[in-house]
């Protein structure tokens, strides 16, 4: 790098670097360390009234109905986790494997695999609300049509299948993602390993427990904490396919929805209060902190350098 | 067979040589392709139907001259106004980001200078926390700037929400160009200016493409701050005034669909022309 002789070369790189760095200070770390402060005051409205300490959090863990409100939407998203980890991040590995042999038509599947991915959620979520329609819908009319019917439900309508017609939707949207990134994993692996590999094993199996999926350890690392991110943030697909109540019965309920409710308010339940909103993000927010730095630790552990 | 098979996918010829294993491969994908495609297909089909031919075929291939449902979108509805006020928000984020993106990372890239190294930190410290949890914060700071209901609130956050992942990107790739032609322009005396404008700044456009369009995807998706920022109807987004939309032709499919067909176009049109490029920068922060 350049030894600057420049007399202005400090007015130089504060003019360069000031603008970039107060957008991110005023727009991003001012407004994460107040939700902090907020948590700890008393709110009415917009107006911020007394400090008292932990109240908000011990009301939000420990108070009725704040309580099962809590644990309802933590359960479904710990649910939402588990099962996207299978249907978006395992289906993504087998997707990224069958691609990496780069058999005819690969190009126009892994396109193919992706083009969800750059939809808006909103786009994805209106159209599955569309497709599960108990009359109209594609899913049952194709049931139906295949002499299924006695399968044909109410998918959204009814607590036993709501959440899970969400997650398939989801996984739908965002399956192309893990896809693409383990692909990439696989493709950086050396061809001189596959061909020892290949001198040493016949069976896929173990080529794929014991080579593949320890050399692409990175990318695992990365798309299971951008899915743990993700899920405990989950809000616009529930949002918009099921409401701000999580219904039927907060059957699809997560943290996300939940927090912009008691934060906000909403039509039925009206009341908002910044207080009780604060101390959940703050909870969400530590709680998401923490988890992803173990899972990037944990994980981390295992990546083989080469 | 298996030896052959082997060779054929370690050296990546791409042969149909092993149909057993291969063949189950493709049939994953073919399936899988069709997965992926068949909602969209439905919706681009369903858009050119009417309501009672929705519920009767909803697989028919339509008759793609009946533009009734478009004309009834582009003449009823507030959905011009809603993709126009997407382009507006999501041009000015972008160019704001990529000028101060840039500036940073050049600053941080080229020169030498005390506290580089933690304003570098300090932007990276910004790339994984989900500002969705501050947005109490932010709709007060918003109010408080008077911009709540005015699209500068959107353009602001997502300026500084995409700051991070540029200044990141394009620091890596600023600190790897030659230092050459800097110095020899430096002894042909000119300015640190002219160097980053007329020098630099050319070398750098493979960088700005992938930043670009790792941000811009989700900035143009995009539904959670408008719909805590944005109240009037005139300048919502897309994602946004799409759930005004819905809302009022609830039962009329057709229009519902031909509206999802619309708001999807542009993105899938771009990205088809350049999924290349859209892959390579929507996974970039993923792959190392």
């Amino acid at each position: 790098m350049p030894k600057l002789r420049m007399t202005g070369r400090g007015l130089w790189i504060t003019v360069l670097v000031v603008p970039p760095l107060a957008f991110v200070a005023l727009f991003i770390v001012y407004p994460i360390l107040s939700a902090f402060a907020y948590a700890f005051f008393d709110w009415q409205g917009l107006r911020r009234l007394d400090f008292i300490g932990l109240e908000n959090f011990h009301t939000v863990l420990f108070v009725e109905p704040y309580r099962s409100w809590t644990l309802n939407a933590f359960r479904n998203n710990v649910i939402v986790f588990f099962a996207l980890m299978v249907l978006q991040n395992g289906l993504g590995f087998i997707l990224a494997y069958a691609l990496w042999r780069e058999l005819p038509g690969a190009r126009f599947h892994r396109v193919a695999v992706f083009l969800p991915v750059v939809l808006s959620t909103i786009i994805v979520a209106y159209l599955f609300k569309l497709f599960y329609h108990p009359l109209f819908g594609v899913v049952n009319i194709s049931l139906r049509s295949i002499g299924l019917g006695w399968l044909a439900q109410p998918w959204l309508g009814q607590s036993s299948t709501a959440l899970w017609s969400l997650i398939i939707a989801q996984a739908w949207h965002m399956v192309g993602f893990p896809t693409l990134v383990f692909l990439a994993g696989m493709q950086r692996i050396p061809g001189e390993i596959l061909d020892a590999v290949r001198m040493e094993t016949e069976s896929e199996w173990v080529k794929i427990t014991k080579i593949v999926w320890p050399l692409v350890a990175p990318s695992a690392t990365i798309v299971f904490t951008l899915l743990f991110v993700g899920a405990f943030n989950w809000f616009e697909l529930p949002y918009i396919m099921a409401g701000l109540d999580g219904s039927p019965f907060g059957s699809t309920d997560v943290l996300g929805l939940y927090f912009y409710r008691t934060a906000f308010g909403n039509v039925s339940a009206g009341q908002q209060d910044f207080g009780l909103g604060s101390a959940l993000a703050v909870l969400i927010f530590i709680f998401i902190a923490a988890i992803a730095t173990v899972i990037t630790l944990r994980l981390r552990a295992r990546e083989i350098q080469l | 067979m298996s030896a052959v098979a082997e060779s054929n996918y370690y050296e990546r010829r791409g042969l149909l040589g092993a149909l057993g294993r291969d063949g189950l491969l493709q049939i994953i994908l073919i399936a899988n392709t069709i997965i992926m495609l068949a909602p969209i297909v439905i919706m681009v089909f369903s858009a050119f139907k009417s309501t009672s031919q929705i519920f009767q075929s909803p697989f028919s291939i339509p008759d793609f001259t009946q533009v009734g449902n478009f004309v009834k979108i582009w003449t009823e509805t507030n959905f011009v106004r809603y993709l126009l006020n997407s382009f507006v928000v999501t041009g000015a984020s972008m160019a704001l980001i990529l000028t101060l993106g840039t500036m940073a990372a050049y600053a941080i890239g080229r020169y030498r200078f005390t506290g580089s190294a933690f304003i570098l930190m300090f932007f990276l410290a910004g790339l994984t926390l989900p500002l969705k949890l501050a947005i109490i914060p932010l709709f007060m700071l918003m109010r408080d700037l008077s911009i709540l209901n005015n699209q500068l609130s959107l353009i602001f956050v997502y300026t500084a929400m995409g700051l991070p992942t540029t200044v990141f990107i394009m620091t890596g790739f600023i600190r790897t160009l030659p230092s050459e032609l800097e110095d020899a322009a430096r002894m042909d005396g000119a300015s640190e200016a002219r160097i980053m404008w007329s020098i630099m700044l050319p070398l750098v456009r493979p960088a700005m493409v992938i930043a670009g369009i790792q941000n811009v995807v989700p900035i143009w998706n995009d539904f959670f701050f408008p719909l805590v920022f944005i109240q009037n109807d005139n300048l919502k987004t897309l994602p946004q005034g799409l759930t005004t939309f819905m809302g009022e032709y609830t039962t009329d499919w057709g229009v519902l669909f031909s509206g999802l067909t619309l708001s999807a176009a542009p993105i899938i049109i771009i990205y088809i022309i350049l999924s290349k490029q859209f892959i390579a920068g929507m996974t970039s922060g993923a792959v190392k």
